[in-house]
């Protein structure tokens, strides 16, 4: 019986070639396979250039006290202030701020915050747990035990605290925020490192008499990257809301720099009086920046998964 | 052995998979018969598509890739146009498939007794318990489990990888299965403990009847329990027959140079017959056929597909130019 | 026949014994404190190996899970320090040396893995995975680094077109060969190979073994040949080494070994394997299981399943003696 002659179909696959990826490449077509992923991405670096865009964009600068007219507070949105030359596109808070700018302006601050202080944090908790997982033993005991002592007091206690001591301001929330998430990255860098440690290809680079720092950051450290890339990514946005959370309370940022937890505060009591734009808008800003870094860190976890990949 | 309807008669199977890089013809135009305690050694290397054959065989392939073409007629009923609904009832019932990896059959959570009653009962909701335990106890006795009352107790991780492959081989063999597929399941273990499943499942195919395909790359162990032998190469059958036919007088150049290779058919400290070149990607296979690239009589003509032809009795091969007569 | 004088001899092992405990963390000690019956877990790994590898000479390690054969390979390669024992190369006890001496002996020493996946680092090319070594101990030079490459990618039948790939790009067979580069690289005397053919189809495994062969021709390569599969050790051995458990049981020439095995274990052994002139084979199963390393049987560790076990198998462990010149075996059986 001879073959069965091929059905048109198929031809048209049969010619094509795989190409040569680099782990990069292959990478970057593993995250587009997922729309929501996509999306979330967009949204992110839309926020993004609108945050950075912000002192040119705004139709208001809000840190400017002399700009602000109480007259102009609480305008619904869509309403002009009295001399009709700036439109109040999402209104206006309590004070005449002008939400939109507020928005922008409190965006900028939120963001810088939250990534500065997941990066920080990974630098000094990837550090330890590199270390620890390398080194073994001892060490690891002591320095694993200092983790699991942080982890295990709630973070907004902790942040309160400092900030209770150091007082108010940028670089403060910073140091704040990087004390309580430091221990988190320490402790994903270790177990992917305990994990890496245990490859034959680590034994080989001991075997070709290589010194240990070289292992460490060579060998082992790039091989670890993966799950921290989540960790990160999902880290900035915890932060966010952590920078939210601690603003809305009162202790983050000073009320002449509002950040977007600030503007929430601001217009809670106001929320049920029938001016709610001064709390939703800046509440859905954050909710939108969160939940579109949450989607992009989701997939990154799933495509940077050892055992999901075909 | 084989009298009457035969238990398994694939004929001209295809499973392509359609991935992104292209078509996957994972098994392309093959048939083979198993009768009744018959036991088939299915070989070939990585890629050649015998794992994909069995998991056919089973309805197991999942998307992208699919069944496009051929029958697969098991007592007589042909699976391929089964519907869903029939596959629950042969799978663990009729058919039973053991896999590499004993923890790709046994629910690490829980124990053993009831991961077998459970194949028990998924079929047969009619007996009692005591005698669904009994069942049970018979199992892993047929494969040679001590003090087996203790072990159903036991959960899998208390077990050795020989002993989880035995409990396998017990759940497999619970329902009295027609057809056992069983795809490498030595090839993780020791030679002491391979010998030891060997042994059970020869035992098997003797004493009750049931059919064998053996899917492995180890030709030695092939030889010792098979009393058939298809042979595969980038997803077509190259080569069957009678065990004693094909290791003793190999026609197809790629069974010639497989049974070279193994060190023991070599003078010892003499380099292997090798065969040059690697498996080629299923996606960009040449034209004609797969094999040409490697083979030493390779000529012109090769670039035409190779007809299957039966040149002996019993034997089949695919090739323009398989080698006839005695081996050199 | 290899003279065993001892200046022959490359590497010598000597009581080398190695135990992994895993010791109780804080709550266990209380407990035990407490009368609770746990105790540390300690696995034997390798329990009192004496053994000796000639120059030039290809040794076959042959033995089951358990037996310690990584272990003691990875001890020869200067990877593990044992517990107990010296290890010397070329006569010098290779855990005590330090600075230069110690790197010297350690590159003359390498090893290739089992696993072409998880042996190559995923994110290095595969020249800089073959040439790192070299340049970092000054064996090649940044200028003449493409040479040096290229002539050990020569060497191992590898193509220099794709020394800029990475290895989720090559076969299993390849990976297996940039492995082998990469210990060559740093000029070797001897290699231990661990399970290095394993992993790989029947006629790959073809390839890279009379790649082995054809090294150590061209090299004068010494090698430790790790294997579970006996038809791939008795074909490239020149003398074989049975371990059981931990404990060396038997060695000897391959001739001799194979021709008339002495330790029950290495007969069961041999038996066993399956080959291909064998047909509609009865198989015979040994009796048992293997025990588990953390709780061996007392005396000598076989004497379960052994046909011929006594008493004084039962209690006391048989050291392994000389039988014949060349050959040894740890089994009461052989005292008169």
């Amino acid at each position: 019986m001879s073959t069965a002659p091929e059905t048109p179909t198929f031809a048209e696959f049969d010619q094509t070639v795989i190409k040569p990826q680099t782990p990069m490449q292959r990478f970057a077509s593993d995250f587009m396979e997922s729309k929501l992923a996509v999306i979330g991405l967009l949204t992110f670096l839309v926020i993004l250039c609108l945050a950075l865009l912000a002192p040119f964009i705004s139709p208001q600068n809000p840190y400017d006290l002399m700009q602000l007219d109480i007259m102009n507070g609480k305008l619904a949105p869509g309403e002009q202030d009295m001399m009709g030359d700036i439109t109040f596109w999402l209104g206006t808070d309590d004070q005449g701020r002008d939400l939109l700018s507020g928005i922008f302006f409190g965006l900028r601050i939120s963001l810088f915050v939250g990534a500065m202080s997941a990066f920080l944090a990974l630098f000094l908790g990837g550090g330890v747990g590199l270390f620890a997982a390398y080194m073994g033993g001892k060490w690891d005991t002591f320095l694993m035990r200092l983790v699991d002592l942080q982890l295990s007091f709630p973070a907004i206690l902790i942040a309160l605290v400092l900030l209770a001591v150091l007082g108010q301001g940028v670089d403060k929330i910073i140091i704040a925020l990087v004390v309580t998430q430091w221990a988190y990255f320490a402790r994903t860098i270790r177990s992917s490192a305990l994990v890496e440690r245990g490859k034959e290809y680590i034994e080989a680079a001991h075997c070709l008499a290589l010194s240990r720092n070289r292992v460490m950051f060579t060998h082992l450290l790039p091989n670890c990257l993966p799950p921290l890339i989540v960790v990160v990514t999902m880290r900035v946005a915890y932060a966010i809301a952590l920078e939210a959370t601690l603003s809305f309370l009162g202790m983050g940022l000073p009320v002449t720099e509002p950040s977007l937890g600030l503007l929430i505060s601001n217009g809670f009591e106001y929320m049920l009086s029938g001016r709610y734009w001064i709390s939703f808008f800046p509440g859905l800003a954050l909710l939108v920046t969160i939940v579109s870094i949450n989607l992009v860190g989701d997939h990154l976890r799933d495509i940077l998964n050892p055992r999901l990949q075909k | 052995m084989n009298q009457g309807t035969p238990t398994l008669e694939v004929k001209n199977l295809r499973t392509y998979f359609f991935t992104k890089a292209g078509v996957v013809r994972a098994v392309d135009d093959v048939s083979f018969t198993v009768g009744k305690g018959e036991v088939l050694g299915l070989v070939g290397e990585s890629g050649s598509g015998k794992s994909v054959t069995g998991f056919s065989i089973m309805g197991l392939v999942d998307p992208p890739g699919r069944v496009v073409e051929g029958e697969i007629n098991f007592n007589g009923q042909n699976l391929v146009t089964m519907p869903e609904g029939g596959w629950r009832d042969l799978r663990g019932n009729k058919v039973a498939m053991i896999f590499q990896d004993p923890m790709m059959t046994l629910n690490p959570v829980l124990r053993i007794d009831t991961q077998m009653m459970e194949a028990i009962t998924a079929h047969d909701k009619s007996i009692g318990k005591e005698a669904v335990r009994q069942r049970c106890r018979d199992a892993l006795g047929q494969v040679g489990i001590p003090s087996p009352d203790e072990r159903l107790k036991s959960y899998p991780h208390q077990f050795s990888g020989g002993m989880r492959q035995r409990v396998a081989i017990a759940i497999a063999l619970l329902n009295k299965p027609d057809l056992i597929i069983a795809d490498e399941p030595t090839t993780a273990l020791d030679v002491t403990i391979q010998a030891q499943i060997l042994f059970e499942a020869q035992k098997l195919a003797q004493d009750t009847g049931t059919s064998l395909i053996w899917i492995t790359h180890d030709l030695t162990v092939v030889a010792g329990l098979a009393d058939k032998i298809c042979v595969m190469y980038a997803g077509k059958l190259v080569e069957e027959g009678l065990i004693d036919d094909v290791l003793d007088d190999p026609m197809h150049p790629y069974t010639r140079g497989l049974i070279g290779s193994v060190p023991s058919h070599n003078k010892r400290g003499e380099p292997l017959y090798q065969i040059p070149g690697m498996t080629p990607s299923l996606i960009k296979l040449p034209p004609g056929c797969a094999f040409r690239d490697r083979c030493e009589k390779a000529v012109e003509g090769c670039a035409e597909a190779p007809p299957t032809t039966t040149p002996k009795e019993g034997r089949v091969v695919r090739c323009h130019y398989p080698h006839m007569g005695e081996t050199t | 026949m290899n003279e065993n004088t001892n200046n022959n001899r490359l590497v010598e092992i000597e009581g080398v014994s190695k135990r992994f405990v895993k010791s109780l963390d804080f709550a266990g000690k209380i407990a035990q404190k407490l009368g609770a019956n746990i105790r540390e877990e300690v696995v034997r790994a390798v329990d009192d190996a004496n053994i000796y590898i000639n120059r030039g000479e290809v040794v076959g390690l042959v033995g089951e899970s358990g037996c310690g054969k990584s272990t003691l390979g990875r001890m020869v390669a200067g990877i593990m320090k044992p517990t107990e024992g010296i290890v010397r190369y070329d006569g010098k006890d290779i855990y005590k040396l330090e600075g230069n001496e110690a790197r010297d002996t350690a590159l003359k020493t390498q090893m290739i893995f089992q696993d072409p996946f998880a042996s190559l680092n995923p994110r290095m090319r595969m020249q800089d995975i073959i040439g790192e070594a070299a340049v970092v101990h000054g064996i090649c030079t940044r200028q003449n680094f493409d040479e040096h490459v290229d002539m050990v990618l020569d060497r191992c039948g590898l193509d220099p077109e794709f020394k800029r790939r990475y290895p989720h790009q090559f076969s299993g067979g390849q990976r297996q060969r940039i492995g082998i580069a990469r210990a060559l690289s740093v000029n070797p005397e001897c290699i231990v190979c661990d399970e290095s053919v394993a992993a790989l189809d029947v006629s790959i495994q073809a390839q890279i073994l009379n790649l082995f062969m054809k090294l150590r021709e061209e090299l004068d390569l010494t090698y430790l040949f790790i294997s579970h599969d006996i038809g791939v050790v008795e074909h490239i051995s020149d003398r074989i080494i049975i371990m059981y458990l931990g404990r060396v049981v038997e060695s000897g020439t391959t001739d001799e070994i194979f021709a008339s095995p002495n330790h029950p274990y290495t007969q069961v052994l041999l038996r066993e394997v399956p080959s291909l002139e064998t047909r509609h084979h009865q198989f015979k199963p040994v009796d048992g299981e293997i025990p588990s390393p953390i709780d061996p049987p007392s005396g000598c560790y076989f004497h379960p399943r052994c046909p011929h076990a006594t008493d004084r198998c039962k209690q006391e462990n048989p050291k392994l003696r000389d039988i014949a010149p060349g050959r040894t075996s740890a089994c009461h059986l052989n005292d008169g």
